[in-house]
């Protein structure tokens, strides 16, 4: 009974998020189809498939208005994609992500969603097939796929901290990883090098809070991971910042590394600032990797 | 308790605690604020991080020097510290009694309050210390009995400053040792000095004077036409000057200041003057003059017959004869009168037109009847027409059957010559005066002698009218009141011819006696032998005159000589026709300061006031560590920035009352008709005021076209009044008394048609009067708004009829009179017209006592609040104090309507008439 009433109450409290998160991620991808509008798109297939009858919720700009003006109905000239990629796409649904330092910023774990979601509606659109990584939600197409990711990226875990999903890439795929990368970087090398093994490509996308950039603590400081099992206590915390700083540095610099090696890109991403021009980044890396 | 400086401990050992603050601040040093907890997600990157420096990070100093300052005042204050202590209480004290000494003479009148403060604190010290206190006055000195200090202190409000000085005072010391703190004016005197001794033998004796000089005037004397008020000081040392009033009346008899002048002290003086020059008409209404500023007897120097200069008309029955200067009948006079008096010249009809104060006829027998009419009024108004005989006199036939209106008595035929060359006898001697003549205890010169004289006709009213006779018994002066003024009649001539009179000193003394001079009564101590002087006015010690019928009279020789004291006060004494005024000084006294014993200690009276100051240190230790607690948040970063910023200005600014509002109060007041009634402070009778007016305002809605709102409490001092018509001013005897601008906006009210209602509230207990407390608070309250004459309501006063036929005004209370301004007195009642034509204003005022507001208070459901009356009675008395207050209202808003004439017909028909 109370198990059933948990359930429901946290599916509606998951449901309030989803329009959000949904509306939030085509807002954000609208934008960036917007500004390459008119842009010759090679390899996405030029040749005629189909005629289909228009649905709610097509584009205009989709209408074949040649072919329509000779009828009463609308279609849509449907072009047939010689190979249909797929994409996989991993949020880091850790606690770590769930932070925000400052009350007018998103939490990592928001802007990873929005920027993953957005991604995968720019995808959709453009006829990728896109899926999660892991067995749960294989890439498709379609635009409930959308729907199906959405709900599935809002689904968090409590451990501080996630190993990145390695099982179930698909060959020759593209995958997207988003997290702050912030543990320990063995099972991403692992990840990598499986994938790079099955001649998967992909990016990784490292979302900071900017506090976590700048570290910007003095005095006697105790910090604690935001489920609370790691703790730290520091005497005087301006003494150890360059200390941290330069371990930072460290973790990105061995990220790009690990990302060459398998012929992955990766950026870093601040939540401080606008999803928008990650999110291009991110649309342009994949992008090419599929060019 | 231990002194440093101006600020005294009571318990100084606890300052020691003041060398731990710096193991204090290691310690505090030592101890590292609070983490701060900190979600971090990139924890796992510090993970294995060494802090290079391992000690803590510090507390920042200023914070630390909070902490310090902190305990440091919370040790200061726990130390008792006082700030200006007592240094005689520090010291160490006997618990011997302790005498009090009051030197409570008129110099002490202009430190009086200070002395009753110092009285008051020193006597709650010896209550405190449980020792017996005594009061001696040494102006009025009594046996002193030691008593509990707070028994005294209960006298101390009865005790005021006498107008004499105090007296040497050794007689009523208590037996046994005691300390004595003598109060002194600072005023040499004798006996001083002994009193002094004589306590010192008894124990410690601490004289606390003022250091200020003490003022005071002398009478005022007249030279040459202006007038000089002595001012004296008993220091010398610095510039100083002074203004000196004078104070009158003004010709209809209200008290004016006349004039002003300054005196100036040079820096080593220690007397001057102040000159007034000022007419004579000025000059005759003056008063007194007053140091400007100062209350005491002694800054008070009254005026009496000295100041004013007679205006004398002499008048001759002959002309000149050139040459012959010394037999002209008013040579002597002139002489006589010449250094008091201003002389006039002219024809009897021309010197009444200038109204002088005497008329001297000197040997005219006949005045038209248009000038005996003239004289006649003019005595009538107090005039003195001092006659002499002469030749004509005796030769002329008026006075003879009849007596003449401007004689004191009948003359016979031809009068009388003794002891002359014709004729038998010796020239007759004076009689000694009588008791009742005016001339009583003049001394007799033996060469004074009579030879010639017109003879009085015997009658019956001649014994009464006779004030000097000859050794003969013939009447030498004889007088008769003729209103308000006299006749006298000198028998003889005014010149040498017929008597030595003329040529003696006793001449002018009589003259004096009749009042017909103003050489001033204190010139002369001979000429006093024998009058008795009452007192009208006398002063008290701080120089108000107040009135003295009750005290008896004083012998003409004391009233200048003899000290003051209870049975001579200075004031204004008056003895038949004359007015002198004793002062404070004497011509000759002056003020020299005391001189005191080497073994007496003698301070100031400005003492430092004691003030603790622990309050204030723990007060400081609280804030300051209030403070801390901000500082350590905002240290450790837990503040929320805006929120403490706005705690702190909310701390501080204090929120200040929106001046803004009086804009909206007055759109309020103005927007419906609101009665008002004046804040007086005291909240009972504030609320029943208010409830009154609006159970007044419930009634008039009821019964009237007169839709009141709510009423309003207005603050004198702070609202306008122009909004309202009707102010209903209860009286309450502690009421503060308003400020000048407060009244100047009353007066204003008052002129523009408002109306006060004053309420005494006491009618059950006081008639409208100065009996109660509320009634002399009321008097002092009105004193200076402009209130024109008052009169108890008339029978036809408007306000009886102005919407109900009402007689009676009753409110709680329903004997009290009523009282409005007084109806013109031109006002008549025509024929038949059962009112008279009063179409004037309305009443700016209405008083009275019957506490109107309880019978008019209701609560909102409109039960009466206040029980009046017994039963049905009761009621109706509650009904008809309603009916009043419409009546009231109306005769605000509709002021004289009722009073036309026109609505008599209907009126009568409802009188039943």
């Amino acid at each position: 009974m109370s198990d059933a009433a948990q359930l429901r109450l946290t599916a509606e409290e998951e449901a309030a998020r989803l329009p959000a998160l949904l509306a939030e991620a085509r807002h954000l991808a609208g934008t960036v189809l917007l500004g390459d509008h008119g842009r010759r798109r090679p390899g996405q297939g030029d040749s005629f498939w189909q005629y289909r009858p228009m649905q709610p919720g097509d584009a205009l700009r989709d209408i074949d208005w040649r072919r329509s003006a000779r009828g009463d109905t609308q279609f849509i000239r449907e072009r047939e994609w010689q190979i249909a990629q797929s994409v996989q796409l991993w949020v880091n649904p850790a606690a770590s992500m769930r932070f925000a330092s400052n009350k007018s910023l998103p939490t990592k774990a928001d802007r990873a969603r929005v920027l993953g979601l957005a991604c995968a509606v720019l995808l959709l659109q453009g006829g990728e097939r896109v899926g999660l990584m892991g067995a749960a939600l294989p890439p498709r197409g379609g635009r409930t796929q959308i729907d199906r990711i959405a709900t599935a990226l809002l689904s968090d875990i409590d451990q501080d901290f996630a190993e990145p999903e390695a099982r179930g890439f698909v060959p020759n795929a593209r995958a997207v990883f988003i997290s702050d990368f912030l543990d320990d970087l063995t099972p991403v090398e692992v990840a990598l090098s499986k994938a790079a093994s099955r001649g998967v490509h992909g990016v990784l996308l490292q979302v900071l809070d900017p506090e976590e950039e700048v570290f910007p603590f003095r005095g006697r400081t105790l910090f604690e991971s935001v489920g609370g099992t790691v703790r730290y206590e520091s005497r005087k915390a301006s003494e150890i910042r360059q200390a941290y700083l330069d371990r930072l540095a460290a973790q990105k610099d061995r990220l790009d590394r690990i990302s060459r090696a398998a012929g992955w890109r990766y950026s870093c991403h601040h939540t401080g600032t606008s999803a928008q021009s990650s999110l291009l980044w991110l649309y342009r890396a994949m992008e090419g990797g599929a060019a | 308790m231990t002194l440093f400086g101006t600020i005294g401990f009571a318990s100084p050992w606890l300052l020691l605690g003041l060398l731990a603050l710096p193991i204090f601040w290691l310690l505090l040093r030592a101890v590292p604020p609070a983490p701060l907890r900190k979600r971090f997600p990139a924890v796992s990157l510090l993970l294995g991080l060494k802090d290079e420096d391992q000690t803590a990070d510090k507390t920042p100093w200023w914070l630390l020097l909070l902490r310090m300052l902190a305990v440091a005042a919370v040790i200061v204050g726990l130390a008792g510290p006082i700030l200006n202590p007592d240094k005689d209480t520090a010291e160490g004290r006997s618990d011997r009694p302790i005498l009090f000494v009051l030197d409570d003479g008129w110099a002490s009148a202009s430190d009086w309050p200070r002395w009753i403060d110092i009285l008051a604190a020193r006597l709650a010290e010896a209550g405190r210390q449980g020792r017996p206190a005594g009061l001696l006055s040494l102006a009025n000195p009594q046996p002193v009995t030691m008593q509990a200090a707070d028994q005294i202190a209960a006298r101390l409000a009865g005790l005021t400053a006498s107008p004499w000085m105090p007296t040497a005072g050794g007689t009523a010391l208590p037996d046994g040792a005691f300390d004595t703190v003598w109060l002194s004016d600072g005023l040499a005197r004798d006996g001083r000095s002994a009193l002094a001794e004589v306590l010192a033998d008894r124990g410690r004796v601490e004289v606390l004077q003022s250091e200020r000089p003490v003022l005071a005037l002398r009478g005022a004397r007249s030279e040459d036409g202006t007038v000089h008020v002595p001012v004296l000081r008993s220091l010398s040392g610095a510039d100083q000057t002074l203004r000196v009033i004078a104070h009158g009346t003004d010709p209809n008899g209200a008290p004016a200041v006349l004039g002003g002048a300054d005196a100036v002290f040079a820096a080593d003086a220690t007397l001057t003057e102040a000159t007034f020059d000022l007419p004579s008409e000025l000059r005759a209404r003056i008063t007194h003059f007053a140091v400007e500023g100062l209350r005491s007897a002694g800054t008070v120097a009254l005026a009496d017959d000295a100041l004013r200069r007679r205006e004398v008309a002499l008048i001759a029955g002959r002309d000149d004869r050139e040459g012959l200067e010394l037999l002209s009948p008013t040579y002597y006079l002139a002489k006589a009168l010449e250094p008091t008096a201003d002389l006039l010249d002219g024809g009897l009809q021309d010197v009444l037109k200038a109204n002088p104060d005497v008329i001297v006829l000197a040997d005219v027998a006949t005045v038209t009847p248009a000038e005996q009419d003239g004289v006649l009024d003019w005595l009538d108004k107090g005039g003195l027409l001092l006659r002499f005989a002469g030749p004509r006199l005796a030769a002329s036939d008026i006075s003879r059957a009849e007596e003449d209106p401007l004689l004191p008595v009948r003359l016979r035929a031809g009068g009388r010559t003794v002891g002359g060359a014709m004729s038998w006898g010796e020239p007759k001697t004076l009689a000694p005066f009588s008791e009742d003549s005016p001339f009583y205890g003049l001394p007799v010169p033996d060469g004074v002698t009579v030879t010639a004289q017109v003879m009085a006709q015997p009658d019956p009213t001649l014994a009464e009218r006779v004030i000097a006779q000859l050794a003969d018994g013939t009447p030498l002066v004889t007088r008769k009141t003729v209103g308000q003024g006299q006749v006298v009649l000198v028998h003889v001539t005014a010149n040498a011819e017929w008597s030595s009179l003329a040529l003696s000193g006793l001449f002018v003394q009589m003259l004096d006696r009749l009042a017909a001079t103003t050489a001033g009564a204190s010139a002369d101590l001979e000429g006093l032998e024998g009058t008795v002087w009452a007192p009208l006015r006398v002063l008290d010690g701080f120089g108000r005159l107040t009135n003295a019928e009750d005290l008896p009279g004083v012998a003409g020789p004391d009233l200048f000589t003899a000290p003051l004291g209870v049975e001579l006060q200075p004031g204004i004494y008056q003895s038949d026709r004359s007015i002198a005024a004793r002062n404070v000084l004497a011509q000759d006294d002056v003020l020299t300061p005391a001189d005191w014993p080497s073994n007496v200690a003698v301070s100031g009276l400005t003492r430092p006031e004691e003030r603790p100051l622990d309050g204030a240190f723990l007060a400081a230790a609280l804030i300051l560590l209030a403070l801390d607690v901000i500082a350590s948040l905002h240290v450790s970063g837990k503040l929320l920035g805006h929120a403490a910023a706005l705690a702190l200005a909310v701390l501080i600014a204090a929120p200040h009352p929106a001046q803004a509002q009086s804009d909206a109060a007055a759109i309020e007041a103005t927007s419906e008709l609101r009665l008002a009634h004046v804040l007086t402070g005291n909240g009972q009778v504030d609320d029943l005021a208010q409830a009154g007016l609006w159970g007044l305002s419930e009634t008039l809605f009821f019964r009237t076209s007169v839709e009141p709102g709510d009423p309003v409490g207005v603050d004198l001092e702070a609202d306008e009044l122009a909004f309202y018509p009707l102010l209903y001013w209860p009286i309450t005897p502690d009421q503060p008394t308003p400020s000048d601008a407060a009244y100047a906006k009353l007066n204003q009210f008052l002129r523009t048609g408002g109306m006060i209602l004053f309420d005494t509230r006491d009618a059950d207990i006081a008639q409208f009067g100065t009996a109660s407390p509320n009634g002399r608070k009321l008097q002092q309250l009105a004193a200076p708004l402009n209130i024109p004459a008052l009169e108890p309501v008339p029978q036809d006063h408007v306000l009886t009829r102005t919407f109900y036929l009402v007689q009676d005004f009753p409110g709680r209370f329903s004997q009290g009179t009523i009282w409005v301004e007084a109806a013109a007195p031109d006002a008549e009642q025509i024929e038949g017209m059962p009112f008279r034509n009063l179409n004037d204003n309305v009443t700016p005022v209405v008083i009275g006592g019957n506490d109107w507001a309880a019978a008019w208070a209701m609560d909102e459901l409109g039960n009466p609040l206040v029980p009046i009356g017994r039963g049905m009675s009761g009621e109706r008395q509650r009904e008809i104090a309603n009916r009043f207050g419409v009546n009231l209202v109306m005769h605000v808003l509709t002021g004289n309507y009722k009073s036309d004439q026109v609505h008599v017909p209907a009126l009568l028909e409802r009188l039943g008439q």
